[in-house]
Order: C-alpha cells, then sequence, then structure tokens
C-alpha cells in the first residue's frame, strides 16, 4: 500500500509542494522558471488545475512529446482503412510509426484496406534540392496502378516539406482532377509545427473539413436511408478494439453509428457524418475541432463521453440518451440493466485485490482524465496526472470533473520530474507510455501501457473494463514485483520500520 | 454477451463471438461503401501474378514496407554505447520520441535520448538557443559525461552548424569547456539507420582522436597491442558483445569494444532506473586509437569510420555480420593473426560442436529455400550460412543495400553451388519482396517483425531475425555470432521447419501419417 493513504490531505499536499520545489532545482534558472508553471498541487474548488500548458517544450529535458505529424499519421488519419496515407518526406517518421498504434481495423490488408501498410516518399538528398512535388506525382501514379481498389489517398507531410517549399496541395488539386475526383488530401502536418502532436490533431480536423467534407454537396444523399438516431463516433481509434465494443452499447440502445472516426472508419464514413444527428466525442482533445466545425455549419450537436468504467459509462449512456426521445432513453436503461451482472461480477473479483492501490498517470488526448473513473469503480486513487500535449480546456475538465483534492499534476512532464515524483510518491501502479514503461519496471514499480493498452484492450465500454480491471489486477498483484530485490540485500522499508 | 468476470475474454477472442461479427459486417454493409467481393478477390489474386510483380518492380518513386531506418536512429543506438553517454538529437522532437520507442519495442529496455526540441522559430531563425538551452538542461537533469549530438532532418534542411553551436554553447556557458560534445550530422534523407551509426561513432572517435573539435592536441598514436571492436547496428548486440567479449578473453586478447551499448540495453530490475550502464569508457575511446587494429563485424555501418581509422595507421578489418562456421573461423583467425594469440582449444571444441550440430540436422535443411531481408551485413552473414547448410537462400533483399552490396552478394552465390539461383535485391522493399514470395516461392522467410505480414499474405512461414523484433521477447539476449550465436540460429531455423512439417501433418484422421515424434 502506498504512502499517500496513511496521510492527511493536508500533508500530502504540503509533500506534493515539496516535491514539487525539490525537481525544479535541478533546472538552470530560467528553466525552472518555466517548469514551475507546468507543476502544481490539485485545490478542491479550482477550476482548473493551475498550470499553465500547451506551451513549447524545453530542450533538452527529455519531453515526452511527439510531433504534428505524429498528431495527422499517427492519430487522425492513418486509422482512416480505406485510404493511403503517405509519409511524405525521409523514411524514419513512417517506419517509426508503422503499425504501432494498434488501431484496429476488418478488410484485406494490401488490396482495399492500408492501415498496416508503410507508404513513404523515402526523400533523398536530390529530393531536398530540387523539390519533392514531381515525385510526389509519380508516386500517386504508381499508387493508383498498384493499388487499384483505394479510395483516396492523403499526403502527411514531414519536416522538409514545409522547408524546402513544395507545394504538395496543387499536385492534390491536380491529381484529383486527373483521377476523376479522387479524394487525395494534403496535410501540413510537418513536425516542428507546434508543440506536440496537438497541432497535428487540429490540422488533421482542418484537412478533414477543406478537402473531404466542402467536397460533398450538401444536398447529396448518404448511401443509406437516414433514421432519427444516427450518431456518428467522434475521436475513438479503436485501440485493441475500443471502438467496436462502444459501438455495441450505442446500437443496443436503440442508434445507430452511421461513422466511426477514425478507428476502423472509412472515407464514406467520414462523407456520411454531416448527416448524423448527434456526434458523440470521445477524445475532445484530437476532434473537438471538427466537432465544433460540424455543429457551426451542419448544425449537428456533439455530446462528449466516456466509456472508461461502469460509472462514466452509465453517466454517459444517459447522458447521450438525453439527446433521444423515450425509445432510446429505455434503451440506455436497458443496456445498463443487461450490463449490471458483468459489472458487478467484475468488482466483485477484482477491487478486493486492488482496494486502496493509488495510481500516478502520465497520457495524452483524454486519457489523465478520462480513466480515472475507471481506477476509482475498482477502488483505486489516481495520485497524480498529466497532459502529454493537452491544453487549458482539457485541464479545467479535469478539475471540475475528475480529480482530487491534493492531486499532483504535472503537465508535459520531463523524464527526470516523473521519476523524481514516483521514486518519491511510491504509487502502486504507473499508467504511462512505451518510453517510460520500462524506466519504472526497472524500479520495482507495476506499470501498464495507457496509450496502447499494453497490447491489451479494448479498454472501453463494459467488455473492455473487464479487461482493464484484469490488467490492472496482474500489474499490480503480479508475484515477480516480490522478488525484484535479492533475498540477500533485502533491506527492510524505512517507514515499514518505524510503524513497527 | 460472451464476456465474464470468470474468463476475460482477450481482443483476439472477444471480437470474433458472434455479436461484433454482425455488428461489423452491418457496420462493413451499411456504411463502408465496400468493394464487391469479387473485385478485392480479383484483385488479390492479380497481385499474386507475374504481370504485378513487373508493374511493382517498376515503381520509381513510390517506396511500400521499406525494411531500413533514418540516420540518427543509427546515431543514438551508436551514442548509448559509451559510458554515461546522452544522444541528444537537435531537431524537430517529434524524432527523438519515435527512436526512444523503437528501440525500447524492440530491446523492451528504457531509451534515453533528448532533442533540441525545435519548432517553427527554430525553423526560421536556426535552433542556435535550442541547443545552448538545450545542453545546458541536459547537462544539469541527467549529469552524463557526455553529450553525443546528431541531427533530425529538419536541422539539416535548414543548415544549423553542429560545430559552430556546440562552440558557441560552451561560451555561454551550457557546460564546461572540456566537456565532450561529439558531433555528427545525420540527414535522413541520405542512407539509413546505418550510415547513422557509422557516422556517430566517426564522430565520437574524431573528438576524441583528432583534438576535440580544436579545443585540445590531437592525440599521437603508440600503438599498443590492443584490438577495438565494432559491432555496428545489430538486434542482437547485448548477446553479440557480450559473446564477443567471452572469446577476446578466452583467447587472451586485450581489446576495446567501440560503442559498447550491450549493457545500457540489458539492465536489471532490482529497483533501480540506471539511465547509464556499462559502454565504452571515454578513457578507452580515446585510447583506442593506439590500437593495434580494429576490427568491423559490419562493413557497411562503418564505411566511414574504418578508412578513418585506417588514416590513423592501424589495420582495419571488416566483416558482413560472420554467423556460422566459416565466417567465425575467419573471425576468429583475423584474431589470431593480428594479436598473435592461438585460437584456444574450447573454441576449437565449440566449432566441432556446431559442426556436429550442423551435420545431425542438414538433412532438413539441405536445399531448402529461403528469401532474406535486412540490413546489408545482416543479408550476407545469414545468405552464407544458409549455403554452408546446404541451403538456398533465392531471395535476398536489401532496402539499404547498395550496388556494391549486391556484387558483394552475387560474388558469394556465384561462390557456391548451392548459390546458382539466388539473386541479391539492392534498394528494394518488402512489397517488392511480397511479389518475389508469390511469384518465385520460397520455403522459408528470415526478416524482422514486419515480415509478419509477408507470412500471412503468402503463406511463407517467417524465422525472426534482424531488427525490429518487436512481437517476439528476449531473442536479442542471446548471441548470433560465434559458434554458440551459430548454434542459435540453427536452431532458430530447426525449431520453425519442424513446427511446418507438425503444422501440415497434424489433423488427425486425415493425417497421421508423416506426423513422426522422431526426426
Amino acid at each position: 500500500m502506498s504512502l499517500a493513504t496513511t496521510q492527511s490531505i493536508a500533508e500530502i499536499k504540503a509533500r506534493n509542494k515539496e516535491l514539487i520545489q525539490e525537481v525544479l532545482r535541478v533546472y538552470p534558472e530560467k528553466t525552472a522558471k518555466r517548469r514551475a508553471k507546468h507543476l502544481n498541487v490539485h485545490e478542491a474548488g479550482k477550476s482548473d488545475c493551475g498550470v499553465k500548458s500547451n506551451l513549447k517544450s524545453i530542450p533538452g529535458v527529455m519531453t515526452i512529446r511527439g510531433c504534428a505529424y505524429a498528431g495527422s499519421k499517427g492519430v487522425v488519419w492513418g486509422p482512416i482503412k480505406d485510404m493511403i496515407h503517405i509519409s511524405h518526406g525521409p523514411v524514419g517518421c513512417g517506419q517509426y510509426s508503422w503499425g504501432s498504434r494498434r488501431n484496429y481495423y476488418v478488410g484485406t490488408t494490401g488490396i482495399d484496406s492500408f492501415v498496416t501498410l508503410q507508404f513513404t516518399s523515402d526523400f533523398q538528398e536530390k529530393d531536398i534540392v530540387f523539390g519533392g512535388d514531381k515525385k510526389l506525382v509519380k508516386i500517386i501514379d504508381e499508387i493508383q496502378e498498384l493499388f487499384p481498389l483505394n479510395n483516396g489517398i492523403t499526403i502527411q507531410s514531414e519536416c522538409p516539406i514545409g522547408l524546402i517549399g513544395d507545394d504538395i496541395e496543387a499536385v492534390s488539386r491536380a491529381k484529383s482532377k486527373e483521377y476523376g475526383g479522387k479524394t487525395i488530401v494534403p496535410v501540413r502536418c510537418e513536425g516542428f509545427r507546434g508543440v506536440s502532436q496537438s497541432l497535428g490533431h487540429h490540422i488533421a480536423n482542418d484537412a478533414v473539413r477543406d478537402w473531404v467534407f466542402d467536397k460533398v454537396t450538401p444536398e447529396s444523399k448518404p448511401t443509406f436511408e437516414p433514421t432519427p438516431y444516427d450518431v456518428a463516433i467522434i475521436g475513438d481509434y479503436n485501440i485493441g478494439g475500443d471502438a467496436w465494443s462502444s459501438r455495441i452499447l450505442l446500437e443496443e440502445m436503440g442508434l445507430r453509428v452511421i461513422a466511426q472516426w477514425s478507428g476502423d472508419g472509412s472515407l464514406a464514413e467520414l462523407e456520411a457524418t454531416p448527416k448524423a444527428k448527434l456526434n458523440v466525442l470521445h477524445c475532445y482533445r484530437s476532434m473537438n475541432y471538427i466537432s465544433r466545425h460540424m455543429e457551426e455549419k451542419f448544425g449537428i450537436p456533439w455530446c462528449e463521453y466516456n466509456f472508461f468504467g461502469p460509472s462514466k459509462i452509465v453517466e454517459s449512456l444517459r447522458k447521450i440518451a438525453g439527446y433521444f426521445d423515450d425509445k432510446i432513453k429505455e434503451g440506455a436503461e436497458r443496456v445498463i440493466a443487461k450490463y449490471q451482472p458483468l459489472v458487478d461480477a467484475v468488482i466483485a473479483k477484482y477491487r478486493p485485490r486492488l482496494e486502496g492501490k493509488s495510481v500516478m498517470l502520465f497520457v495524452g488526448g483524454l486519457r489523465p482524465r478520462h480513466v480515472i473513473g475507471a481506477y476509482e469503480d475498482l477502488g483505486m486513487e489516481v495520485v497524480g496526472t498529466g497532459y502529454e500535449f493537452g491544453h487549458n480546456d482539457d485541464y479545467q475538465r479535469t478539475a471540475q470533473h475528475y480529480v482530487k483534492d491534493g492531486t499532483l499534476i504535472y503537465d508535459d512532464v520531463t523524464g527526470y520530474e516523473f521519476e523524481r515524483f514516483v521514486e518519491k510518491i511510491q504509487p502502486d501502479l504507473v499508467g504511462s507510455g512505451i518510453k517510460e514503461k520500462y524506466v519504472f519496471q526497472k524500479m520495482g514499480v507495476p506499470f501498464r501501457q495507457m496509450h496502447s493498452w499494453d497490447y491489451s484492450g479494448p479498454y472501453h465500454g463494459y467488455d473492455g473494463f473487464a479487461i482493464f480491471a484484469r490488467d490492472m489486477d496482474m500489474a499490480i498483484n503480479s508475484p515477480i514485483w516480490k522478488k525484484t530485490k535479492a533475498p540477500w540485500k533485502e533491506v527492510p522499508k524505512p517507514n515499514l520500520l518505524a510503524a513497527e | 454477451m460472451a464476456q465474464s468476470a470468470e474468463h476475460v475474454l482477450d481482443h483476439f477472442e472477444l471480437f470474433r463471438g458472434p455479436e461484433y461479427q454482425q455488428m461489423l459486417a452491418n457496420k462493413k454493409k451499411m456504411f463502408e461503401n465496400p468493394r464487391d467481393p469479387a473485385e478485392v478477390e480479383r484483385i488479390r489474386e492479380w497481385a499474386k501474378t507475374p504481370e504485378y510483380r513487373e508493374k511493382n518492380f517498376a515503381r520509381e518513386a513510390l517506396t511500400v514496407n521499406p525494411a531500413k531506418a533514418c540516420q540518427p536512429l543509427g546515431a543514438v543506438f551508436a551514442s548509448v554505447g559509451f559510458e554515461a553517454t546522452l544522444p541528444f538529437v537537435h531537431g524537430s522532437q517529434g524524432c527523438v520520441a519515435y527512436y526512444r520507442s523503437h528501440l525500447s519495442r524492440h530491446f523492451k529496455e528504457p531509451s534515453s535520448c533528448v532533442s533540441s526540441s525545435m519548432t517553427e522559430d527554430a525553423a526560421v531563425f536556426g535552433g542556435l538557443n535550442n541547443m545552448i538551452d538545450g545542453l545546458a538542461n541536459s547537462y544539469n537533469m541527467y549529469k552524463p559525461k557526455m553529450i553525443a549530438v546528431s541531427t533530425t532532418c529538419m536541422a539539416e534542411v535548414i543548415g544549423d552548424d553542429l560545430n559552430a553551436f556546440i562552440k558557441t554553447s560552451k561560451e555561454k556557458g551550457s557546460v564546461p569547456a572540456d566537456f565532450d560534445v561529439p558531433f555528427a550530422h545525420t540527414p535522413a534523407f541520405v542512407g539509413s539507420h546505418v550510415t547513422g551509426y557509422d557516422n556517430a561513432l566517426k564522430g565520437i572517435l574524431e573528438h576524441f582522436w583528432d583534438g576535440k573539435a580544436g579545443t585540445a592536441a590531437k592525440l599521437e598514436r603508440a600503438p599498443n597491442n590492443k584490438i577495438n571492436l565494432i559491432g555496428g547496428f545489430d538486434g542482437y548486440t547485448v548477446g553479440n558483445i557480450r559473446e564477443i567479449k567471452r572469446i577476446f578473453e578466452l583467447m587472451g586478447i586485450h581489446y576495446t569494444i567501440l560503442a559498447d551499448n550491450s549493457d545500457v540495453f540489458d539492465t536489471p530490475t532490482d529497483g533501480e532506473f540506471r539511465m547509464y550502464d556499462g559502454g565504452t569508457t571515454l578513457e578507452d575511446a580515446a585510447n583506442a586509437v593506439h590500437a593495434k587494429a580494429t576490427i568491423s563485424m559490419q562493413q557497411w555501418c562503418t564505411e566511414k569510420t574504418l578508412p578513418f581509422i585506417a588514416d590513423h595507421g592501424q589495420e582495419v578489418v571488416a566483416f558482413n555480420y560472420p554467423v556460422g562456421v566459416s565466417a567465425t573461423d575467419e573471425f576468429l583467425m583475423a584474431l589470431s593473426r593480428i594479436s598473435g594469440k592461438d585460437i584456444p582449444e574450447e573454441l576449437a571444441r565449440e566449432r566441432g560442436r556446431l559442426v556436429d550440430a550442423m551435420a545431425d540436422s542438414s538433412a532438413h535443411v539441405h536445399g531448402k529455400k529461403f528469401a532474406i531481408y535486412g540490413d546489408p551485413d545482416l543479408c550476407y552473414g545469414l545468405a552464407a550460412f544458409l549455403l554452408e547448410l546446404g541451403a538456398e537462400p533465392i531471395h535476398v533483399l536489401s532496402t539499404n543495400g547498395n550496388k556494391a552490396w549486391e556484387e558483394k552478394m552475387q560474388a558469394l552465390f556465384g561462390s557456391s553451388p548451392f548459390g546458382q539461383n539466388c539473386h541479391a535485391y539492392p534498394g528494394r522493399d518488402l512489397w517488392h519482396m511480397r511479389s518475389l514470395l508469390f511469384t518465385e516461392p520460397v520455403d522459408f522467410l528470415i526478416g524482422n517483425t514486419y515480415g509478419k505480414y509477408l507470412e500471412r499474405d503468402t503463406g511463407t512461414p517467417l524465422i525472426r531475425i534482424g531488427f525490429p523484433i518487436f512481437d517476439r521477447h528476449h531473442h536479442h539476449r542471446s548471441p548470433v555470432w560465434g559458434y554458440q550465436g551459430g548454434m542459435n540460429v540453427l536452431v532458430k531455423i530447426l525449431d520453425k521447419i519442424f513446427d511446418e512439417i507438425d503444422k501440415k501433418t497434424n489433423i488427425a484422421g486425415k493425417t497421421d501419417y508423416s506426423f513422426d515424434i522422431i526426426r
């Protein structure tokens, strides 16, 4: 059991504040001043977490963040399965992001689906010197010849594209015309733009608006007969099948899901979304932009929801049902009742094993707040959290709906800070990414990757909650953590000594 | 509802259930505007044909599924092989997140590296301030003994001058004037990760040997009896370098492993996170100039480093990822010749054991056809071993292989009766390999994790050897070099061969014959 549970809130706050001061001491003065704004101890009742966010990372500190390309190709566009996404520039970006995000999809890979292929223009020195537009033209022709069943192409710009002055928009327009109006989307997601993945999400959203929506005439009919219950899932990337274990609940309550953005998504689904009656938004951070646009342009309301853990699922099902008639409201109750026995069984099995355990998180997107409820459903407590690329509106939502008084907040945490925080707070579990996983496991701290679900999942929905609970249990209660110290080197912990 | 608390269904079971299958079928039919299944089938079959292969090989611009990464990855890999060295990549920060993830996914280990986090303003004004601040922060936070700088393509396109930037940073007090900050320009649009390895290693040796960027006297070479060894970019660095050390010690040779990252990519779980572990000491890196000779285990990872070393008066010898009997023989004989030490009986016995094992099992490998892809040296080493086994490495493909590599491969094929039908494919990718496997099928494929897509599509069983291996654990801890390593490779190949025979003969009531318990 962690130290946190044996201390009062005041003691925890004092410790966390001291901890922040302690980590700041390592930095040169200028850096300490900048980092201080990103670290705080949450005060209950405040409207946000009291940290600055969405600012440039500081050079040399080992930020965990990625780039705009990662936000566009890796997150938003990459999962659209029937389009070919060209990593435009040198070979690395596409290589490192190849198949690593686990956006599940159904399709015949390489023939009508392309998510787990790596298409790259593999820039050479001559492309940098003379420009890559001609090569891009040829690439599109070669794609058309060798992958004739692709439904569209996106051009995911890597750093050099914006620096050498290529006109990928002109190439896209010309080739689209040549191929009978084919959807070809240039995306200006060069890695140096903005401060993190976040701008890449925004740029990718804007590219959907400008190069997909604007091609669809408002009066165009969808290929299906509309119903009053048509919704679109926005901001679910189907990691380990998350969108599927979410979709099934929406359908069971009587709604019809006409589009998934973007996990297991298709161009047809993107194009049909303006016909939705409601957009349900899971990852607010990466897809609020397009949701707001559809609200303004097409009058489609949007509704944030949270499908992690039964408490939030119940709340969300009712919230979504609130946009519809009694039939759907009854449907929501039916779904809640149907899954209650599963929830009860999962909690009965795992809560006794996890009760009182503490967790520290550092993740991207919606997860630094969205998963808190799922942990609480299992009797666990999140004692520290932070966003890799959150904005102030994320921290507002976190403060108002999720975190407890005294929670340690760290925005764009550095490797050094995160290690020190975990070392001092001694949580029972850390949830973060692949770059952090082995650091903390070496320290003997149980860990789960909370981007890729550590190759497990889904974690969304009721089916996902069972897996989530099982995974947290197996991380924390693995017998291996008792073996990290050689028996002849075992030193009794000072705090345990003091308690005797 | 199939999910239960008692028996929690994972993704690979959950979505196979009828509820989800029905849901996914409806989704496709109603909303995905799917292609006609007959048309999908037609294209799928067409993509297997010689006609498709011809179009595929006529590609001039598009790359699909390349088997290579970019330079800075190799630079980071080499840099962490030095004592308490923090790799610092100058340019966009997302790149560093990618290198760290990539290395961690392969080694299942932490991978520490920092970025200078350049953004739009740096694109306009240059990244000098990022370098100044970045070096100061890294130095204070992570207390390295050395910071090894390389570059992303962003910094290269805008033309940042590392030498000048580091000099200015030192003048501004980011790090002490005598603190070691070697550097290498590693543009991602030239070569591949093996080039980056070469550039970074050369940069580090140049720093220590040639006067630390004009701040110290050049080292005067005073020849001694040591031998330097360079492993090159190698997914098996942990197992291989340890095997090499064992061999050096058995032979009683004084040695320096340059860029020895075998410990930092294999730290224990004992309650302590070691950001730095092991590595070539900075003193040894400097003193390596005095060595009698330098051996590179991978010619194409050291194309610039070896001539640089040779220019300092040492003998240099390059191998091509030696795997198997003859390649190990040559390696050991070179060690013996250079050091004047005999090859001990213990190694002779290990050799005999490998030959024994190959003789025992050769009937199962002989005449089997293989396809191999990977880095140029790895391809060469594995192909040579297969030829020793009487197997035929029919297709050998290296995306980062060049014309010279192709010639060397063809010369190898020409030297063996088993190489007569074999071809080397430089600069090609795994989509080319897909066509090769469909039009000229082989029995087995050797490659990295991405080969599993080829295995699925073409039915060619994959033997995982290479980098990265993401979906199998811990193989990098065992060597593939030395006779011992050859044994490991042999067993890996044999296991797959036997598993495949069993898979083809395990249908009860249909193939009860051939399902043998003795082989």
